[in-house]
């Protein structure tokens, strides 16, 4: 009976020795978490805080995300101060040192990657919700996902060395990937380079400067502050002047205003996912890519 | 001779048809000739504008680039250039006056203390005579005009590898202009003690409900609730002390926590208070002095969280105090909540709008006050060492009696659109008996039935400033109705400090 007892503790034990060896991996951002399961395939496993309809700055610090805080091994967070209104007091109340600033499984996904829109005078509140470190948008670049893929397979590698190959060969599987789908939508989007867009938040501006859009304005009149009466009333006569084609706003936004400009200026209203999961149908990193640009390129060829 | 006219004639008349079938071709081909010139400069203006639009953009990238890199070039000389009154500013800036502010967290990564000020500033009246009596909350409004309600400094950030220290300090300039400070927090926190503990020491807020640990500028309405108030002090529940907690392995977020702080003082108002020599329960008080270690304040509480759905969050808690208190020997309060919230958010949401959220605490006080007589001298007639309580001539005394009150609040709050909320409150206190002292002193209103609606609208042009307006319909027993509209402001500077759930 005691050495029964003994049996079955000591297979719990390697039991639970075994499901700890999975990286327990936390991603802030579907799209992060999308990308390192990706790197990681089996041997990690993801759990994505904010859901990809979510205005990323304001995602509810939900109680039950201590809890997954608490588990993590690795946390991805975006950085340049995306989450800054909501990850700060989890992370107290996590209490994890690995996942501290300067644990060994924290992870901030902007790094290696040049960031846009960096404040090159001084900046204060009264320009909006500006970020010191650049705009935080940069997953939207799909050459991006290479730098942080390979962040994550060296990160991977690190804390799990005994699967390092599998992630090196992972890395290369999927940058090979994206190389060959980089060129492809490239070559999709190649006809309409220079086409005039506005958005709605500076959401797009990595995406735009991959694959030649113009962003020629956007409806907030400064980041992160709601659209005034002055501004959209400047900014139709101007779109009409640029000649703007698209309009494209996240799914997440309200419609009333960006509708009413699409109306003013005949520039055509595009509900475009910003994140894996902002559309039902995107549901991996490359997905996202490919939805976005198909209906870009379905658009123009329509307004043509 | 004549023949060869003739055959000139001939041959002119012959080729005339001929001289114009050429011209025709001629024109054709000029014709063609014009369409491919067309074609071609369209073309090549096209090409031209291409190629203007590319270069103008290429040279912008390359400017905004060599700016960024010039930029971080000064940016380093300047760091590295040493601190002298001559050092050569940055281009838009300039050198250091006393003038400027003092920036003590440098940009992007360097975070050593996040420094924030918050103001509350309230307008408006009442018809109650004495709002004072009226507004039980430490930073309500309180008169007619315009109450400063609470200019808060925060200073918090990591102390070192294993504290964070965080310090909040209130100034508030009273209904007689006089400006009062308040050490409201200031305390350290562990930041990764093994087994899932954690550990907080100096001052803070007891973690007792929803409310109490919070800090005025982000409630959603103007004013403390009546239970907060009545039972745990205008000024909130807090003092030095020490807090353990612990998260609990489960499957969902659960928290326990214990406190043990002093027990006396006008921030444990229930507990070793003495009132500053007013009557309080019918009673004098006496702060005492502690004699052993259940003198000190105990406060556990349970907390635990569910998502109901994807968009629905569910947190229930359980919190209690106890202390002795200042009415007595052996005399002892024992305080007891629930508090229930729950919030809803689409999927899709902006901004973090829409919302609603509902949010109710119950609470319960069981005081025991001890017997009390205005015969303080103990020699049986009224002189000047004595306290004639109601000014009736007579010695009166009250037993040693069992207090009990207890109380509710709900509220609503609708985000409906990004930057505005509605909010509605109820809030309801009561006794459960009158006490002896009420039949000797009259009714109290500190422990008489009350209940207040408040509904109200706010308006936030930003996540750094708000405006807000409430009614308050206020109905005390033995009273009266009363009517009362607050008008609120609030801005905040500095860092923002990311919202708890």
């Amino acid at each position: 009976m005691k050495t029964k007892l003994f049996l079955s503790l000591a297979l719990g034990l390697t039991h639970a020795a075994v499901a700890a060896a999975k990286l327990n991996v936390v991603a802030t951002l579907p799209d992060f978490g999308v990308i390192a399961q990706e790197v990681g395939g089996d041997n990690i496993k993801i759990t994505t805080l904010a859901r990809g309809t979510e205005d990323p700055h304001f995602v509810d610090a939900r109680p039950s995300f201590i809890r997954v805080l608490n588990q993590a091994d690795v946390l991805l967070e975006g950085g340049a101060e995306l989450e800054v209104g909501w990850l700060p007091p989890l992370l107290t109340g996590a209490r994890n040192a690995k996942i501290l600033i300067d644990g060994p499984g924290r992870v901030v996904m902007s790094r290696g990657i040049r960031l846009l829109g960096l404040p090159t005078g001084p900046i204060d509140r009264s320009m909006g919700d500006v970020h010191p470190a650049g705009n935080p948008h940069y997953w939207l670049d799909p050459a991006n996902g290479k730098i942080m893929a390979g962040q994550l397979a060296e990160v991977f590698s690190r804390l799990d060395a005994a699967n390092a190959d599998a992630y090196r060969a992972n890395l290369k599987k999927f940058s090979d990937r994206l190389d060959q789908k980089i060129a492809g939508w490239t070559k999709a989007l190649e006809p309409y380079r220079g086409v005039k867009v506005v958005t709605y938040h500076k959401s797009y501006e990595y995406f735009a400067e991959r694959f030649g859009l113009f962003v020629v304005g956007q409806i907030e009149p400064k980041p992160g502050i709601e659209p005034s009466p002055t501004h959209i009333t400047a900014l139709i006569p101007r779109m009409k002047l640029e000649g703007v084609k698209l309009l494209l706003i996240e799914p997440n936004r309200p419609r009333r205003t960006p509708d009413y400009v699409a109306k003013a200026t005949g520039a055509r209203l595009l509900l475009l996912p910003d994140k894996v999961g902002a559309h039902e149908k995107v549901t991996d990193y490359i997905g996202l890519f490919d939805y976005d640009v198909a209906q870009i390129v379905a658009a123009l060829k329509e307004s043509k | 001779m004549k023949l060869k006219y003739i055959l000139a004639l001939v041959t002119c008349l012959s080729a005339l048809p001929l001289a114009a079938q050429v011209n025709a071709e001629v024109d054709l081909l000029k014709q063609q000739l014009q369409a491919v010139k067309d074609a071609f400069e369209k073309a090549q203006a096209e090409s031209r504008r291409q190629i203007e639009e590319l270069t103008k953009r290429l040279d912008a990238v390359a400017q905004q680039q060599s700016a960024t890199t010039n930029e971080q070039q000064k940016w380093r000389d300047w760091m590295n250039s040493p601190v002298t009154p001559g050092r050569t500013p940055l281009p838009g800036e300039r050198a250091w006056s006393a003038a400027d502010p003092i920036r003590l967290a440098g940009g992007g990564a360097a975070s050593y203390l996040n420094l924030s000020f918050a103001a509350l500033v309230a307008a408006g009246g009442s018809t109650a005579k004495n709002i004072e009596a009226l507004q039980l909350g430490g930073h309500d409004p309180k008169q007619r005009g315009f109450t400063v309600q609470n200019l808060e400094l925060t200073l918090d950030g990591k102390v070192d590898p294993y504290f964070r220290g965080q310090a909040n300090i209130i100034l508030q300039i009273d209904s007689a202009g006089e400006t009062v400070i308040e050490a409201e927090e200031a305390f350290l926190e562990t930041v990764s003690l093994p087994w899932n503990l954690q550990v907080k020491a100096g001052q803070f807020f007891t973690e007792f409900g929803r409310l109490n640990p919070t800090h005025p500028h982000t409630w959603d309405f103007v004013d403390q609730p009546l239970i907060n108030g009545r039972f745990l002090g205008g000024d909130g529940l807090r003092n030095p002390g020490v807090r353990l907690s612990w998260l609990v392995p489960t499957p969902f977020y659960s928290e326990l926590f214990l406190a043990v702080q002093n027990s006396q003082g006008e921030t444990a108002t229930s507990f070793r208070n003495d009132h500053e020599g007013e009557p309080f329960l019918g009673r004098l008080h006496d702060s005492g002095s502690v004699k052993a270690f259940n003198d000190m304040l105990f406060a556990p509480r349970y907390v635990a969280s569910f998502n109901l759905s994807d968009a629905q969050t569910l947190m229930v808690g359980a919190s209690a105090a106890f202390g002795p208190n200042g009415s007595g020997p052996r005399a002892d309060t024992q305080i007891y909540g629930l508090d229930f919230f729950w919030k809803w958010k689409p999927a899709h949401q902006h901004g973090g709008f829409p919302f609603v959220t509902w949010q109710t605490e119950l609470m319960m006080r069981r005081y025991q006050a001890g017997a009390f007589t205005e015969d303080l001298d103990g020699n049986g007639a009224l002189d000047a060492t004595d306290a004639d309580l109601n000014g009736d001539g007579l010695l009166n005394s009250v037993p040693r009696e069992m207090l009990t009150d207890y109380g509710v609040y709900s509220q609503i709050a609708y985000g409906f659109q990004k930057g505005w909320v509605a909010g509605l409150r109820a809030d309801f206190v009561t006794r459960s008996r009158r006490a002896a002292y009420e039949a000797v002193y009259g009714n109290d209103p500190d422990r008489d039935q009350r209940w207040r609606i408040s509904p109200n609208l706010t308006w936030y042009p930003s996540e750094f400033s708000k405006v807000r307006l409430q009614y308050n319909y206020d109905r005390r027993s033995h009273i009266g109705a009363d009517h009362s509209i607050w008008l609120q402001f609030e801005f905040l500077l500095g860092a923002h400090a990311a919202h708890k759930f």
